[in-house]
């Protein structure tokens, strides 16, 4: 009777450790900082990943983005079609029978995920004018952008099921990222 | 704003962060474009991307492990709250490492132009990455190409291995180009030496053009990640000559030639070579016989 108690004990001590360090969270420290609603993180998380499960709802097509590329004056800096101003170019010269690593450094075909150029537009565009786009203005002008560029069609929609779906000329031939270490050379054997 | 892949969100006020345990380092800051080419006439054009100050703030790992790392949590994307909200993805290894979020330069709050009212420091790495104006921290499971990354691919594993983390770096800041030596007889050398690996353990300066190397004087404490200054005495003998200094981290990286960087690489070695990835190749300054300095590899 003793011993099977005993035992019974044991068991559970053992399950309740192991749900101590394998299921539960660590536990807050200092219990200082405030949670914010999911709503305010939806507002904050501009960050649109290779999945593109942050992506707003809308949709465009490279038609309406070529409108808008002109109604926003986006020619002023990166130039008619892409081509020929102060900004970075945004149409590569060489078409898409060339390398990729050969066109430039033009992210609308460097990136491997369509979602980056959608990101960049997003946060980052009209100069001075940052975040006033509406999201149907981004996924037209993201259109726009890789239809010059011979990624996607003229007639292809893009919203958020499409988008993270391109097929972007670099493929996955771009190299991995090094595993950073602390306290560990870059490169081994570098340079001798 | 810390959201993502952890187990409870929280945002921090400026109140809250600076209740919590802080640090204060040493660190340098560069650019990835700090890069030496033929037309630089002084150290000023050939290295003046780089400054090292003190910065106060909390580590981010504290932050992170208040928030709770969910399994699976790999990288991280800070963003900034400026205009363009610029963005980069670092490895969560390196947040849990030594990233902290800095409020104060040199004892006092920083200033607009370094990011007040909060950056991220990310101690050695490329100085983009040091995120002005930190609004948002969001952990994630993969590189999330945003914004700053796609420029950061590269088609060689080797060049993105010399990306991110600042190489083995030093340079000679007396004399270095435009300046004049009065004439022969007795100089100390004085220069700048730093790495994105640690602490300089030793810097060398050769005053005959690489033929010999002699160990440099530390002046100072070298703190990891930090401008370290050196010197070395010398007697010049009014004969044209060059001087170099290359140093050496806590890791053992050494600070490589431009000859023995093309050797790596099997380019041939002309002014027009560039060195891929991160350039911290050693800077030959020649000094004529009239006392004028210039840079070598014009």
């Amino acid at each position: 009777m003793g011993a099977c108690t005993m035992g019974t004990l044991r068991v559970f001590a053992f399950v309740w450790l192991l749900g101590a360090s394998a299921f539960a969270q660590s536990p807050p420290i200092y219990g200082i900082g405030r949670t914010p609603s999911a709503e305010e993180i939806r507002a904050w998380d501009i960050s649109i990943g290779p999945t593109g499960e942050e992506l707003p709802p809308g949709r465009g097509t490279a038609k309406e983005g070529a409108k808008i590329y002109t109604q926003k004056g986006c020619g002023g800096c990166h130039g008619r079609g892409g081509i020929g101003g102060s900004a970075p170019v945004l149409k590569a010269k060489a078409g898409p029978d060339v390398d990729v690593w050969q066109r430039g450094r033009i992210l609308p075909v460097r990136s491997p995920y369509a979602t980056t150029v959608w990101d960049y537009i997003n946060r980052a565009m009209p100069l001075d004018a940052e975040g006033t786009l509406t999201a149907d203005e981004v996924y037209a002008l993201t259109a726009y952008l890789l239809y010059i560029n011979a990624v996607i069609p003229e007639d292809e929609v893009l919203d958020a099921r499409s988008l993270p779906k391109v097929k972007m000329p670099i493929g996955d031939r771009f190299a991995d990222l090094p595993e950073w270490k602390p306290r560990t050379p870059r490169l081994k054997g570098y340079p001798y | 704003m810390i959201h993502g892949m952890v187990d409870r969100p929280l945002t921090f006020t400026m109140e809250d962060l600076k209740r919590l345990p802080s640090i204060t380092r040493v660190h340098f800051m560069e650019c990835a474009g700090n890069r030496s080419s033929p037309k630089a006439k002084t150290v000023q054009e050939s290295h003046g991307m780089t400054s090292c100050a003190e910065w106060t703030g909390v580590p981010l790992s504290l932050l992170l492990k208040e928030c709770g790392l969910k399994g699976g949590a790999s990288w991280f994307v800070a963003e900034g709250a400026e205009e363009v909200k610029g963005a980069s993805s670092m490895p969560i290894a390196k947040a849990m490492d030594d990233c902290f979020v800095a409020y104060a330069m040199n004892g006092e709050a920083l200033r607009p132009q370094q990011g007040f009212p909060l950056r991220l420091m990310a101690p050695g790495f490329e100085g983009i990455f040091h995120t002005k104006y930190l609004r948002r921290i969001k952990v994630v499971d993969r590189y999330y190409m945003n914004y700053n990354d796609y420029g950061h691919l590269r088609e060689d594993p080797k060049t993105t291995a010399l990306s991110y983390q600042i190489g083995p770096k030093s340079v000679i800041t007396f004399p270095s180009g435009g300046q004049q030596l009065p004439g022969r007889g007795f100089y100390e050398i004085s220069g700048l030496a730093w790495s994105g690996g640690g602490a300089i353990k030793k810097v060398e300066v050769s005053t005959d053009g690489g033929k010999r190397w002699n160990t440099a004087e530390i002046k100072g404490t070298a703190h990891r990640m930090a401008h370290t200054r050196f010197g070395y005495q010398w007697q010049w003998d009014g004969q044209e000559t060059e001087l170099l200094s290359r140093c050496t981290d806590e890791v053992g990286q050494v600070q490589p030639s431009r000859a023995q960087v093309a050797k790596f690489w099997n380019k041939p070695l002309d002014p027009s070579f560039s060195v891929p990835g991160l350039d911290n190749t050693i800077q030959p300054w020649r000094i004529a016989s009239d006392g004028s300095v210039h840079n070598g590899n014009a």
